[in-house]
């Protein structure tokens, strides 16, 4: 079938330089670190060195906030790597334009990547001018809310159907010495749990009204101030969790001492990884419950342009083995995200993901926070998060206030 | 192998030629990587630069919305409430320190040891050490409830409110042993006989320590003085190790906003005007001191 001639296709171009072909080490840099994580890098590499070419591992700890600034600094100054994951959007903007990346339009073309990737909105973030950077490997989404059954139980309360039923079931869990809802201190935590909120309770015309169209308006409005009201209740309701990283704090869901966390789908591979089961351990509500709406956030990795011919070969054959279905099926398996085509059978997929596989065939996404703004109007967005999740005083209205001056001025 | 001038006066270019020709490269860095390197950033300041330096020329806006940043604020304050505090400090502790360590103890040198171990480590593990420490679960207050007193609370670096004063505790913890060293040091160079003088006199110690032997200590002072300071400014791998700038921003400092935003918000230009601010702030403290201290000596 279709499929099938595709995937021989993709196949002969992964495997058609392998004759002329010795092995090329080719260094990339990721930040994939978590236990999760790092079994899905496992796949990509095996994937890799099955052309014959060699995967050099540049795994770089603490999120990508820590690991990007070293890529770019790298880049741009004249060390660059082969590979390096960058999330989708605009973070790479800046040096594409200044044409310190591979052009790959060649191997998209070979690829047919304009017709298999959906949603296209995910080709587009890599199209600068017409051409293409990026070779996108999986969608992230934000909008889950993830809950211990064991939890639930303790307190003796229904596991929640919807971020609401979570809130009403708040006293219960605090009264059972249970963290109601556990968020990490990491500042890009409160903001990921804050755009989640918009979506999910304001729904997609206010989002894209917020984030869009940049509307300094709607951000200072009535139907934002009921955003800012949800945000202080999860303030709230996270008080006392003491953790940094976001992997401890889907460890406080995992062991059942926090009721839930608003984290994205990569939360998952913790679950997997720790034989937790979909339905009886834990519970997941894609776009809490409310709005089933997820943004096609993710991964992507870009390839700076290199002087060595043998290395610039190398990542063509990486690009298209990223976008490979095989490739696809193992990688987006082991990391709880969801591929970047729709031709894949992920029939070994588990509740959760289906369930996401089902809200991206139904057509409902959006583009991510990082597609839409500046990596400037994120960090300042990170910064207002932070510091009104941490710091009770700070009353609603007043960080609506400064909301709104940000997505005034943002770009 | 001094090259005199033949004849008639020394040329003052070519005295000490061999200490001048010596000192070229060190000149040379100075002016270029230093004294360059904050021309380029000063100028850059002005601009739009994202990711990369570009010339587009945006006049103040950039200082504008540094100094309308809560965040820059909130950094302000930390630095100073830091600085003060840890200046007095470990003057005080440091020579407190020294000055029992010169009261003839026996086992003196293991007691500097002791208090001098602590310097060899860097900021990064100082700051993983006492993030344990200060840590509710693990740290101080977990071992003063386990030894009965349940009500105990110290967790300094989860109240915004505090959190400065658990990262100061640890830079003191650090940097004391130093400051002791250097005193003691001076303490050592005061002549025996100055000792002798005021006990014939009759003048108590703690009277002969303040109006004699401190001012006479005047050059040590001035050495840790800019040793503690220029460590004040430049405060950013305690926190970042500590805290992370955390709970929210409530331990933010300076050297972090400028590294945040040059490199995670892709915002060269606000990273470089937060920069320049620093540098206008030291320049505002030490150029008059500097001025009075070693202009006014010359000519006194």
């Amino acid at each position: 079938m279709n499929i099938r001639a595709m995937a021989a296709a993709l196949a002969a171009t992964v495997t058609l330089p392998l004759g002329a072909a010795f092995a090329t080490d080719l260094e990339v840099t990721h930040w994939w670190t978590s236990g999760g994580e790092a079994a899905a890098v496992g796949e990509l590499a095996k994937a890799f060195n099955a052309t014959g070419n060699k995967w050099v591992d540049g795994a770089i700890a603490g999120s990508g906030s820590t690991a990007r600034p070293i890529m770019i600094s790298r880049i741009t100054g004249g060390d660059p790597m082969g590979a390096t994951q960058f999330n989708h959007g605009r973070q790479a903007e800046e040096l594409v334009q200044e044409g310190l990346m591979r052009d790959l339009t060649a191997v998209a073309e070979k690829g047919k990547w304009k017709d298999v990737i959906k949603p296209a909105s995910l080709l587009d973030s890599c199209t600068i001018d017409g051409k293409i950077y990026c070779a996108p490997i999986n969608i992230h989404s934000w909008q889950w809310l993830w809950l211990s059954n064991e939890a639930f139980k303790k307190a003796g309360v229904d596991v929640p159907k919807n971020w609401n039923d979570l809130v009403a079931a708040a006293p219960a869990l605090k009264k059972a010495g249970i963290q109601p809802l556990a968020l990490g201190g990491q500042a890009w935590q409160a903001n990921g749990l804050f755009d989640t909120l918009t979506i999910s309770l304001g729904g997609k015309e206010l989002y894209e009204k917020v984030y869009v169209k940049k509307d300094a308006e709607a951000a200072g409005g009535p139907d934002m101030a009921k955003i800012f009201a949800a945000a202080a209740q999860a303030r709230d309701m996270a008080k006392g969790s003491n953790v940094q990283d976001w992997n401890q704090a889907t460890n406080m869901v995992l062991t059942g001492k926090a009721g839930g966390q608003i984290m994205g789908d990569w939360a998952q591979g913790e679950f997997q990884i720790a034989g937790k089961k979909a339905g009886t351990d834990y519970t997941c509500l894609p776009g809490l419950g409310l709005n089933e709406y997820l943004t096609t956030g993710g991964d992507a990795f870009y390839f700076p342009l290199l002087k060595d011919e043998e290395k610039s070969k190398a990542q063509d054959i990486l690009a298209a083995a990223i976008v490979d279905p095989k490739t696809q099926v193992a990688f987006n398996l082991k990391k709880g995200s969801l591929p970047i085509r729709s031709d894949v059978d992920l029939a070994a997929a588990n509740d959760c993901m289906k369930k996401g596989l089902e809200i991206l065939g139904k057509g409902n996404i959006i583009k991510s926070v990082d597609q839409l703004v500046s990596a400037d109007t994120q960090k300042q967005k990170e910064d207002l998060m932070s510091e009104f999740f941490a710091n009770a005083s700070i009353t609603p209205e007043a960080a609506q206030k400064r909301f709104a001056d940000l997505i005034g001025s943002a770009d | 192998m001094a090259a005199h001038a033949p004849t008639g006066r020394p040329n003052q270019l070519f005295r000490n030629l061999n200490a001048k020709i010596a000192s070229i490269p060190m000149m040379l860095v100075a002016l270029v990587i230093f004294l360059g390197g904050t021309i380029w950033t000063v100028f850059y300041s002005f601009t739009n630069s994202r990711l990369l330096p570009r010339l587009n020329f945006v006049g103040l806006d950039q200082y504008e919305r540094l100094w309308a940043s809560s965040r820059w604020i909130i950094s302000i304050q930390n630095l100073a409430i830091y600085g003060i505090l840890s200046l007095i400090f470990s003057l005080v502790i440091g020579f407190m320190l020294a000055a029992l360590m010169d009261q003839k103890i026996r086992f003196e040198n293991t007691f500097r040891t002791i208090f001098l171990y602590p310097f060899a480590l860097s900021f990064i593990v100082t700051g993983l050490v006492w993030q344990w420490m200060l840590n509710p679960e693990f740290g101080v207050q977990s071992v003063i409830r386990s030894l009965g007193w349940t009500s105990f609370a110290f967790d300094p670096l989860y109240n915004p409110d505090i959190v400065i004063y658990g990262i100061l505790i640890a830079a003191l913890w650090q940097g004391t042993g130093l400051v002791m060293c250097l005193m003691l040091a001076g303490l050592r160079g005061i002549d025996e006989d100055i000792w002798k003088a005021a006990r014939v006199d009759g003048i108590p110690m703690w009277k002969t320590y303040l109006l004699i032997i401190i001012p006479m200590m005047r050059p040590v002072f001035i050495t840790t003085l800019v040793i503690i300071a220029s460590g004040i400014v430049k405060v950013y791998d305690l926190v970042v190790a500590q805290t992370s700038g955390g709970p929210g921003n409530a331990s933010e400092v300076p050297a972090k906003y400028v590294y945040d935003y040059m490199f995670q918000a892709q915002n060269l230009g606000q990273g470089f005007a937060a920069s320049t601010m620093m540098l206008l702030t030291v320049a505002i403290i030490v150029v008059p001191w500097a001025y009075l201290e070693f202009g006014g000596r010359k000519r006194g």
